[in-house]
């Protein structure tokens, strides 16, 4: 698959970037004409891991938050990456209701709706080094 | 990017209207605005009103289920108003569906 187009911006970890995140994400995407519901889709699935990276990557702390999309004919590829923390256990992270967080009222749905809103969700992370999270969207034609 | 609050008591009941994007920035802001609002005075029911939300991410989830087990532990109830379709996919994919009323 040949790319068409591609972007990488960098962010500080604060969440007033959680909206700018989503909003850009969705004004690249525009070019490939995705549908309200794809795209609502995809902005979710970005809120989901830029607010990961700021509340758990950085735990709420000082950081850069990476972000890079890559446009193809017919889909979009999403990478977020924070030099945070890490994940120690990335399986028990996917599990639904899992959180390390549930004093801040997290409920542990992030990584399902991720998974369940996009067409690939693939995480690499290492503790102490950081989290990349890769996802994929196919649009739908109307 | 901002979420507006607007809150309404009458006798028992507390409506909280929210209207914009409610992501985990704007979950911070508005949350303790509730409580302090459940706290004032006895509330049996709480409605929240999402007609004029346009986006809603885990933030929202978790808004949602920490109010419902706070209204619930003075013995109150928790229903949902007006959710969009795209909202309506992530409320049903959490199971808050299964713990309160959505109209
Ligand atoms: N970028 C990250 N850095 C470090 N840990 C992470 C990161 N993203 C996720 N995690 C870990 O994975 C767990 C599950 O993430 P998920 O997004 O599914 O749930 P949550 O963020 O805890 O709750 P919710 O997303 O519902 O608010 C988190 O509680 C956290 O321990
Ligand atoms: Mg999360």
């Amino acid at each position: 698959m040949q790319p068409i187009n591609r972007m990488k911006i960098e962010f500080d970890s604060k969440s007033t970037n959680e909206a700018f995140a989503r909003v850009v994400v969705a004004a690249f995407a525009a070019q490939l004409d995705p549908t309200l519901e794809d795209l609502a889709d995809l902005k979710t699935s970005v809120s989901e891991a830029v607010t990961n990276a700021i509340i758990h990557g950085y735990e709420q702390k000082t950081g850069t938050i990476y972000m890079e999309c890559i446009l193809y004919s017919n889909s979009i590829k999403v990478i977020i990456e924070d030099h945070g923390i890490g994940i120690e256990d990335i399986e028990k992270a996917k599990t639904p209701a899992f959180t390390t967080k549930p004093e801040l009222e997290r409920s542990g749905m992030g990584f399902s709706v991720m998974e369940s809103f996009m067409d690939t969700l693939h995480i690499e992370s290492e503790k102490g080094k950081g989290t990349k999270i890769i996802m994929t969207k196919r649009f739908s034609r109307d | 990017m901002t979420l507006d609050i607007t809150i309404k008591q009458e006798n028992q009941v507390l409506t909280v209207y929210l209207k914009g994007e409610l992501d985990h920035h704007a979950v911070s802001k508005i949350k303790d605005t509730i409580d302090l609002n459940i706290l004032k005075a006895p509330v049996k029911k709480l409605v929240l009103d999402m007609s004029g939300v346009t986006f809603m991410d885990s933030s929202g989830i978790g808004l949602i289920v920490g109010r419902f087990n706070r209204i619930r532990s003075f013995g109150g109830s928790m229903t949902i108003k007006n959710p969009s379709q795209t909202l309506l996919k992530i409320l049903k994919m959490s199971g808050i569906d299964q713990l309160m009323k959505i109209n």
